[in-house]
């Protein structure tokens, strides 16, 4: 049991990253595999987020009183990440936009049937 | 200014990159991209040359002191990569400039050129970053701005390549985000020095080999090592003539050289040798150099006929890795270097074909040798190369490839390697045939020449296919000098 | 779209407050929490809320379209331009040290100077972004 509660975070980020990975994998939606990479790559940021901290820590800022503070640097790192995962689905979004527009579609399977029955 | 060439052979491309976007159009955005890739290109020279001179160049950012801050740290592995890199970029460019005009609408051409730098930036940003976090970040930049480039062909298929490649590509670098995560756990470093000297004391960790795990998948997939492959031929294929020509040439290397950092530098040699991943590589470099090269055989489309091709290559590094020799690791790079003269001299031929006749089908270029005699030489002595006849870059990568598995004794590899060629000979032939022996098509309007300003281009690395076939010292020197750096203590 | 009073009367109640602690966060990030990405996700969000209620023309009339490209590539070239200027100064590339007379003044600068120009350009990049996609439809 201590093996499950312990590492609880750690079982949050599996689950999230086999339910973004098996969305991405199984859904034929365009915009519906986006929804799923943004989980994927969520479970990443808290895989990352939960690394640094420490218990009882406080947020890494000198102030009087506090011994103890969380590890900064993961969390530096994460911004990084969050603003590629924002710039990453904006420009597939975009991708969506102009594939609705030229298919009239964003279901995988038709847009392949649409290109190969010419 | 000598000690900040290796930053700024990032910088320069990032600064110049949002300039360009809101320059006029016209032709100021290429001039101005065409001078700043020449300029990134005497740095890398220079900078390689200074690395063999004076060994290992340390820069660090900010002037926080590594492992703290970081690190750039440039050896003969990352000055070679770098300089091939640039060069095929200051290469690209003039031949941008009429190619682009004709293939991406013009309000959209500084925005283009942009795209471009800043694909520049991270490539040169991957190769020279001692960093193995702003590695990903750099990687992502590359990717990101490949995406959109990549999106900027003419038919709607490229859309949808793009969105595939957006898909795989991401899932690669989050994979790759995974493992460094992992690993940072347990060394509580970034710095790929620092993370070297840490590892061999917490080897015996699940952590740090599921990281490694997570780090080689995700790599693999941006290398498009067989079979993670399959964003690449619809990428190549569906991307304007310079964007292919381009990533070709530089963005899998890139990926490969990673690999190479990751497997021998930061990870140490009897890790690397004692996890199955080399037996993994060397059979899914043989599987890749087969599979593929018969897939090539069977294509329609010019463009995906050489993307496959280029996939069958990778498997070719790929093998030299998995041998994990001194040789074998400098057939990789060997082979590096001459993939990306022979891949961008090709793909720059086949881009004036579209240039000239607007399609890349293969029932549509019949007796296009005949008009257009330059860019069918270009493609016949780019195609010598990569089939590896002596006398070519191409013999050179694939002597030293094969001496590498005769020295391990691996005949199953040398088998593939040489199967391997006599398919190329097949699609190349294929290629040949259509160009100069099918009776033209009645329906065509006369085709000329390709001009002067891609042709240039398209020679100059014709030219260095042959010059590097018959001169070595350059690239097995400095080959050997970084395979010594890598290590490969394999016996 | 009919106008309706309460998100009118709220909306310019409420937008120059988010303005207001957009500034705060982009400020304060040198000393507290905050710095350039959230102040400029949050500026923009302060003009997309304007954009929402008011309709896209207006917002379009305050920020106009090509402002906000030359806006997007000034950040970057400021944030690129701190870490150039720290190397004529004789520093390595964003050593703020020898931005100032000692070494805090220096990276107080520095990291101020650095951050302007992230929040400049997460803000344009962010609306440049919105009014792509919001935009889209109309034409």
């Amino acid at each position: 049991m201590e093996f499950f509660i312990g590492h609880y975070n750690y079982w949050v980020v599996i689950i999230l990253m086999m339910v973004g990975l098996y969305t991405v994998i199984s859904r034929g939606n365009l915009v519906k595999k986006i929804i799923g990479l943004n989980i994927f790559q969520v479970s990443v940021f808290f895989l990352y987020i939960s690394l640094g901290t420490v218990e009882g820590g406080a947020a890494p800022i000198i102030a009087e009183g506090v011994k103890v503070y969380s590890n900064p640097l993961p969390h530096v790192l994460i911004l990084t990440a969050i603003v590629v995962g924002v710039a990453t689905t904006a420009l597939a979004l975009a991708l969506v936009v102009r594939i609705k527009e030229t298919y009239g579609t964003i279901e995988e399977d038709e847009i392949h049937n649409l290109d190969h029955s010419l | 200014m000598g000690n900040h060439i290796s930053l700024l052979l990032v910088i320069v491309p990032l600064i110049a990159a949002p300039l360009v976007a809101v320059l006029p159009r016209g032709r100021l955005p290429w001039a101005a991209s065409f001078f700043v890739s020449v300029v990134c290109a005497v740095f890398a020279g220079i900078q390689l040359w200074s690395v063999l001179q004076g060994g290992v160049i340390s820069y660090e950012l900010g002037g926080w002191a590594p492992p703290w801050g970081i690190e750039y740290r440039i050896d003969a592995v990352n000055a070679f990569v770098a300089l091939i890199v640039a060069v095929i970029a200051a290469l690209t460019l003039p031949y941008a400039l009429h190619s682009v005009e004709r293939e991406i609408p013009e309000e959209k051409i500084p925005t283009f050129y942009s795209a471009l730098l800043l694909c520049l930036t991270g490539l040169l940003g991957i190769t020279q970053t001692g960093d193995i976090f702003n590695v990903f970040v750099f990687l992502e930049i590359s990717s990101l701005s490949s995406y959109a480039l990549i999106s900027l062909g003419k038919s709607r298929q490229a859309f949808t390549s793009s969105y595939q490649y957006l898909i795989m590509g991401t899932i690669g670098a989050t994979f790759y985000l995974i493992g460094v995560g992992l690993l940072y756990s347990q060394t509580g470093t970034l710095n790929m020095q620092d993370m070297a000297n840490i590892l061999p004391s917490v080897l015996h960790l699940n952590t740090v080999e599921t990281g490694f795990t997570f780090i080689m998948v995700g790599i693999a997939l941006k290398l498009a090592l067989f079979p993670l492959h399959l964003w690449l031929p619809n990428a190549y294929t569906y991307a304007p003539s310079v964007v292919t020509v381009f990533l070709a040439a530089t963005a899998t290397k890139v990926a490969v050289y990673v690999m190479l950092r990751i497997l021998f530098t930061v990870f140490p040699q009897t890790f690397t040798i004692a996890t199955p991943a080399d037996e993994l590589f060397i059979v899914a470099g043989m599987a890749g150099v087969i599979i593929a090269s018969v897939y090539a055989i069977y294509q329609k489309n010019i463009k995906r006929l050489l993307a496959y091709s280029s996939v069958a290559q990778i498997g070719y590094m790929v093998l030299g890795i998995g041998f994990a020799t001194a040789t074998g690791l400098m057939a990789t790079l060997i082979h590096l270097f001459n993939h990306a003269l022979m891949k961008g001299a090709l793909f720059m031929a086949i881009g004036a074909i579209i240039y000239r006749i607007d399609s890349c089908r293969l029932d549509q270029i019949h007796g296009l040798g005949r008009a257009m005699p330059w860019t069918f030489g270009a493609i016949v002595l780019g195609g010598l190369s990569l089939i590896g006849v002596p006398g070519t870059a191409g013999f050179i990568s694939k002597w030293y490839l094969v001496t590498a598995a005769l020295e391990q004794s691996a005949w199953l590899p040398v088998a593939v390697i040489l199967i391997g060629s006599l398919l190329a000979v097949v699609y190349m032939g294929k290629l040949i045939e259509a160009l100069y022996f099918k009776p033209v098509t009645d329906n065509r309007k006369v085709v000329t020449e390709a001009p002067l300003m891609l042709l240039m281009p398209t020679w100059c690395l014709v030219l260095a296919n042959i010059y590097f076939g018959l001169d070595t010292d350059l690239t097995v020197g400095v080959a050997e000098q970084a395979a010594a750096i890598l290590g490969g203590m394999k016996p | 779209m009919k106008p309706n009073l309460i998100l009118h009367v709220i909306a310019k109640f409420i937008i120059p407050l988010i303005l207001l602690f957009a500034l705060y966060v982009q400020f304060h990030g040198d000393f507290g929490p905050g710095g350039g990405f959230q102040a400029g996700v949050i500026f923009s969000a302060a003009i997309i809320l304007y954009s929402l209620v008011f309709g896209l023309e207006n917002a379009e009339k305050i920020i106009p379209h090509h402002w906000l490209r030359i806006l997007a590539s000034l950040g970057v070239v400021i944030y690129a331009g701190v870490g150039i200027e720290s190397l004529f100064l004789g520093g390595n590339y964003l050593d703020y040290t020898f931005l100032g007379s000692n070494q805090i003044a220096g990276q107080h600068l520095g990291i101020l100077l650095v951050e302007l120009g992230v929040g400049i350009t997460v803000a344009s990049a962010m609306l440049i972004l919105f009014f792509a996609f919001a935009g889209r439809g109309r034409e």
